[in-house]
């Protein structure tokens, strides 16, 4: 089969995918909104407007404003700036740190370096990430950074485990066998022969972690443990709605829903993807 | 199964004592003095001198770290610096909070997972099948606490059946008190049923398509039969497992979702902690959460071992 097929029918596969298209087109709209905020928003996020506060939806403030005056739509834009730049950095932390690791373990299978690595993992899964997070803020102080390190070092063991079980399948395989026969060493056989084939894996489960990355800053700024004002961030914009909830419902609904759809259209294009690289899998769960 | 014990139990140990050790470590790389962290920059020198030496600073960094160790053993957690209190007491007055919301959850979680997932497992492609799928893919992706507020909003605020949070105390009355958690508690379970449900499907699915379900129904067993007769017990080994890791997940989002609704669980008093700089209660009360975890992974895995014993073989 030549590669010009194969693609053109993996193309035709991802078009006929229905969690991939709508989990696309969702994921695609909100980092759209995130890059536009760079240039251009329908209103400055960091002036005060005391005349138009908690304003509901309307022509002029699509999404109401909130109560120092705000335009909505426009923190909803510029929040998205944050919360997509804390979960892509913290998925490359822990793609960065765990991949090499699980490539590693699965090197030296059985041995005490992978048993060393492989307790590791399960003591980080012991904290969960929200305690880390606490942890790291208590003594660095509370920080979009700081949030970032919190989330990536929970991606660590997430993509060590990952790599590592992919590894090992493709460690028996005659492929690999060949490699070794032409006398090429553990780690470049790790490198050019294993990464490549688990390059799937890592991108599913990397939509994955993205999506819980959102949920989580979401939740440490939430509790005032993330991105610090003059910062918007979606978390925190909840946070303020709180008290004000009764009468101004809106500035509480608008950033929750940013949240649970972008979050939902990572999730889609995550099972898309996965049903379009393991066709296995497919309708089965 | 007692040398399977044996080596969990080991490595439960060693897990504690290293998590024991980074959580310690952790405070100690704090730059400067943690007296003087915790004072603030107004601090006198004699005040500050008087705090070191109630903190203990003034030993080595091994005495420091076995003093706190086997203060914990002993069940003293120290002495709060804020409140002037030990906090092994206030650790107990929270956990009656945050035990029963984490339990509530975990039960209303498995109540409303198990029916919804075996239902889209045996009507797999159905109506019913992609209701539940569609709406545990909302589950997920829903942010717990935004959804406490929507509740907070319409069963607190419109209808007015539930109180916006607070929580009257157990001596107040059993009804009143799981009345005050009933909305926190919805709110963790969400997305955890969510999760349980389909890894229930999906646990379902797999043991459907086995041989023996196969043979089950060629004895003549009606496809409703076989899933309950056969299929369910089998499937419950990875679901059991999921359970006990949204043990940890719910501990940990109960913190957050105690803010939400000002619960004077540990979650509160971890956030008021860390505001108040108070780090001893902070290092305590992060270390018996992550004790409480490692024991319940220790549990499911030898509960595990019970059911399956092909896996005390592998030890």
């Amino acid at each position: 089969m030549s590669t010009a097929v194969t693609e053109r029918s993996l193309g035709a596969q991802m078009l006929r995918n229905r969690n991939l298209l709508i989990g696309g087109a969702l994921t695609f709209v909100f980092a759209a909104a995130a890059l536009i905020s760079f240039v251009w928003v329908p209103y400055a996020v960091d002036g005060v407007d005391i005349a138009n506060k908690i304003k509901p939806p309307s022509a002029a403030h699509p999404l109401g404003t909130d109560h120092f005056g705000r335009d909505i739509l426009s923190m909803i834009m510029v929040g998205a700036r944050t919360s997509i730049a804390v979960a892509i950095v913290a998925v490359g932390i822990g793609m960065l740190f765990g991949v090499p690791l699980g490539l590693w373990a699965a090197a030296r299978k059985g041995t005490l370096l992978d048993e060393v690595i492989m307790r590791g993992n399960d003591l980080v899964f012991a904290f969960p990430s929200l305690l880390i997070a606490i942890m790291i803020t208590a003594i660095f102080g509370p920080s979009a950074v700081n949030a970032i390190i919190a989330i990536g070092i929970f991606n660590i063991p997430v993509f060590a485990r990952l790599t590592r079980s992919g590894a090992l399948a493709l460690w028996q395989r005659d492929f690999i066998l060949a490699a070794r026969v032409a006398g090429k060493g553990s780690a470049r056989i790790s490198f050019e022969h294993i990464l490549p084939n688990v390059a799937n894996l890592l991108i599913v489960q990397g939509t994955i972690q993205f999506s819980l990355g959102i949920l989580a800053e979401a939740g440490l700024s939430y509790v005032g443990l993330g991105a610090q004002p003059p910062i918007p961030s979606w978390g925190r914009m909840l946070a303020e709605s709180q008290t004000m909830i009764s009468f101004a419902p809106h500035m509480a609904l608008f950033p929750g829903l940013a949240i649970l759809l972008t979050v939902l259209g990572l999730n889609l294009m995550g099972d898309g993807l996965r049903d379009i690289f393991d066709p296995k899998l497919r309708r089965g769960r | 199964m007692l040398r399977y014990t044996l080596s969990r139990l080991l490595s439960l140990g060693v897990s504690l004592a290293v998590a024991s050790v980074v959580i310690f470590l952790a405070i100690e790389v704090l730059p400067g003095d943690p007296a003087a962290y915790m004072l603030g920059l107004n601090a006198q020198p004699d005040t500050l001198a008087a705090l070191r030496d109630e903190l203990g600073l003034n030993g080595t960094l091994w005495e420091r770290y076995a003093d706190w160790v086997g203060g914990m053993l002993r069940g003293d957690f120290g002495t709060s610096y804020t409140y002037r209190s030990s906090v092994s007491e206030m650790i107990g007055e929270r956990l009656w909070v945050s035990l029963p919301l984490a339990l509530y959850a975990l039960t209303l979680s498995t109540v409303i997972a198990f029916p919804a997932g075996i239902w889209a497992a045996a009507r797999r492609g159905k109506a019913a099948d992609v209701t539940v799928m569609g709406v545990t893919q909302l589950g997920v992706a829903i942010p717990n606490f935004w959804f406490a507020m929507l509740m907070v909003l319409v069963f607190a605020i419109n209808l007015r059946w539930f109180s916006a949070g607070g929580f009257p105390g157990w001596d107040k009355g059993v009804w009143l008190s799981l009345k005050a958690l009933t909305l926190p508690a919805v709110a963790l379970a969400l997305p955890q049923a969510s999760i349980l449900a389909r890894v229930m499907r999906s646990a379902l699915l797999d043991t459907l398509s086995e041989d023996f379900i196969r043979t089950a129904r060629a004895k003549g067993l009606t496809k409703g039969q076989a899933l309950r007769r056969h299929a369910l017990r089998n499937a419950l080994i990875p679901v059991l497992t999921i359970i006990g890791m949204q043990f940890s997940f719910l501990m940990a989002g109960g913190i957050i979702i105690e803010n939400v609704f000002f619960l004077p669980g540990l979650g509160r008093m971890i956030f008021q902690a860390i505001s108040a700089r108070d780090l001893i209660v902070v290092e305590s009360v992060v270390m018996l959460l992550v004790f409480a975890v490692v024991l319940v992974n220790f549990m499911v895995e030898l509960a595990y071992a019970l059911v399956d014993p092909r896996l005390r073989a592998r030890a």
